[in-house]
């Protein structure tokens, strides 16, 4: 499926601002992307199992927690917060 | 071209009156200069990282960066075993942290496969997520590929890989008393730390850790089991003032060629203790008492345990944790504490309210020792003579978290 990068994790991605992955969760997603860019998943998803405090994933532009439900046709984005100063 | 000639001709006039000792002197000041070792600053900041190279007399400093543009770096540090292994530890401000090494100064990173990261916990267990690492130290002389490092919330790590792969030293991590001794919840502006790991260069077992709002604490089998080490340690904030623990200690360092002597800038005062005994002195009641004795940094001499820097804060009513009066100055004791001078000359001499973060005061190896010290502000100050005089080496810099003087090859 294709998956929308925020620009602070494109480090990972080659600079692209879209990459496809697959899984039957947004769990299952991300450890597929982090088999595709190592360390990706870690900067996302703390030791805890939680979404990191400033990141926000939507599955067809609904928040989405670690277990929700994907299917191939889903559209996910990957963003961070506006933070900081 | 024409002050160039200017020049040339005034050198050449200068020249030919000057006494045969002055020649003589420069002379001995370039052969001085020769045998000098190349200094390099590793400043970490709030948006980045930058390195200062400086030439053998460190009158110039070039600036190189910044890397990890914009990400917060609390900390970069060259490993003294090989002399070329950088460790930076890195996190932008929404993602997670991670450290990153290079193997060529910076020129390219990689960055660690497993960062410092708590175990899954368990039912009814705090589940702790690692803030940032604050402190990266270089293990023993003997076990090269080990580092330390030290995070927020208070906890310790370990690699033996030369950084790619870290896990917790579980002997502290898993301390029953690990809670009581430190709390785990956000109590200082960033963020309860573990901020100083020390190594004894005599016995790699020999570990000492301090944490803010927790205390000084030492281990003599590698890390597997701790105990407090804070005797006459004071916490005017807490009920008893005299706690086993729960000292607020803000720096802590051992000196490389006495270890058993170690000094302490506490949130309550400067300390100094001469190990075997535990029971610390208060080393900071000769500080003038206009002055006082909080601050955040202490720099040791590296080759005079009896000598070492302060940088006097504003520890008063609400904290500001400034330079006191708007005046900033180092205070520097070469009798271990029994008596401390002002330095303050090329500082600016009035409103100028400096907050100098723990380990952004450092010193140098070179002769004499260059000590130097980067503010909140992103000024960087540096003295070539010990502190008898200071000059900017730059400005406009983001907030500097900290500085790191470093020998080169």
């Amino acid at each position: 499926m294709r998956v929308a990068v925020a620009s602070a994790l494109r480090s990972y991605t080659g600079n692209r601002e879209h990459v496809t992955g697959s899984g039957d969760t947004v769990d299952g997603l991300l450890r597929d992307l982090d088999r595709s860019f190592p360390g990706m998943r870690f900067r996302i998803v703390d030791e805890q199992e939680r979404i990191r405090v400033h990141i926000r994933i939507f599955v067809n532009r609904e928040l989405a927690d670690l277990r929700r439900p994907l299917r191939e046709s889903d559209e996910v984005q990957i963003l961070c917060a506006l933070s900081g100063g | 071209m024409r002050r160039m000639q200017r020049r040339a001709s005034s050198t050449k006039s200068t020249t030919r009156r000057r006494p045969a000792s002055r020649t003589g002197e420069r002379a001995a000041r370039a052969r001085r200069l020769a045998t000098q070792p190349r200094i390099a600053l590793l400043v970490s900041t709030r948006k980045g990282a930058f390195f200062l190279h400086a030439n053998a007399a460190r009158t110039r400093w070039r600036v190189e960066g910044p890397h990890f543009f914009g990400q917060i770096v609390n900390h970069v540090m060259l490993d003294p075993r090989d002399q070329r292994t950088l460790l930076a530890a890195v996190r932008p401000g929404q993602l997670g942290p991670t450290i990153y090494r290079s193997t060529d100064f910076g020129a390219t990173w990689s960055e660690a496969k497993q960062p410092p990261a708590f175990r899954k916990a368990r039912e009814g267990e705090l589940a702790l997520s690692v803030s940032h690492t604050f402190q990266l130290t270089p293990g023993h002389a003997s076990e090269p590929g080990v580092w330390y490092a030290a995070v927020s919330p208070p906890a310790l790590f370990r690699t033996a890989d030369g950084g790619v792969s870290w896990s917790g030293v579980d002997g502290w991590n898993d301390h029953p008393m690990r809670f009581k001794w430190c709390l785990p919840e956000d109590q200082t502006p960033d963020g309860s730390i573990m901020h100083s790991v020390l190594v004894d260069p005599r016995d790699r077992s020999h570990l000492y850790v301090a944490c803010s709002g927790g205390g000084s604490f030492e281990s003599t089998d590698r890390g597997d089991s701790w105990r407090p080490l804070n005797e006459a340690v004071e916490a005017n904030f807490n009920p008893d003032p005299y706690p086993e623990y729960g000292q607020d200690p803000h720096c802590m360092a051992l000196h490389p060629l006495l270890p058993d002597r170690l000094y302490q800038q506490n949130h309550c005062g400067i300390y100094r203790l001469d190990r075997p005994a535990t029971r610390w002195e208060r080393i900071g009641r000769s500080m003038p008492a206009e002055i006082g004795d909080i601050g955040f940094g202490i720099v040791l001499h590296p080759r005079d345990p009896d000598t070492a820097w302060v940088f006097p804060m504003d520890g008063t009513q609400v904290w500001p944790r400034t330079s006191i009066d708007g005046k900033p100055a180092l205070y520097v004791t070469r009798d271990a504490g029994a008596s401390w001078s002002r330095q303050d000359r090329g500082l600016p001499r009035e409103q100028a309210w400096y907050t100098v973060k723990r380990q952004a005061f450092c010193a140098d190896e070179a002769e004499p020792v260059g000590v130097y010290f980067g503010t909140t502000g992103g000024e960087l100050w540096m003295s070539p003579n010990e502190g008898r005089s200071f000059r900017q080496i730059a400005a406009h810099l983001p907030h500097i978290y900290a500085v790191v003087a470093v020998t080169l090859p």
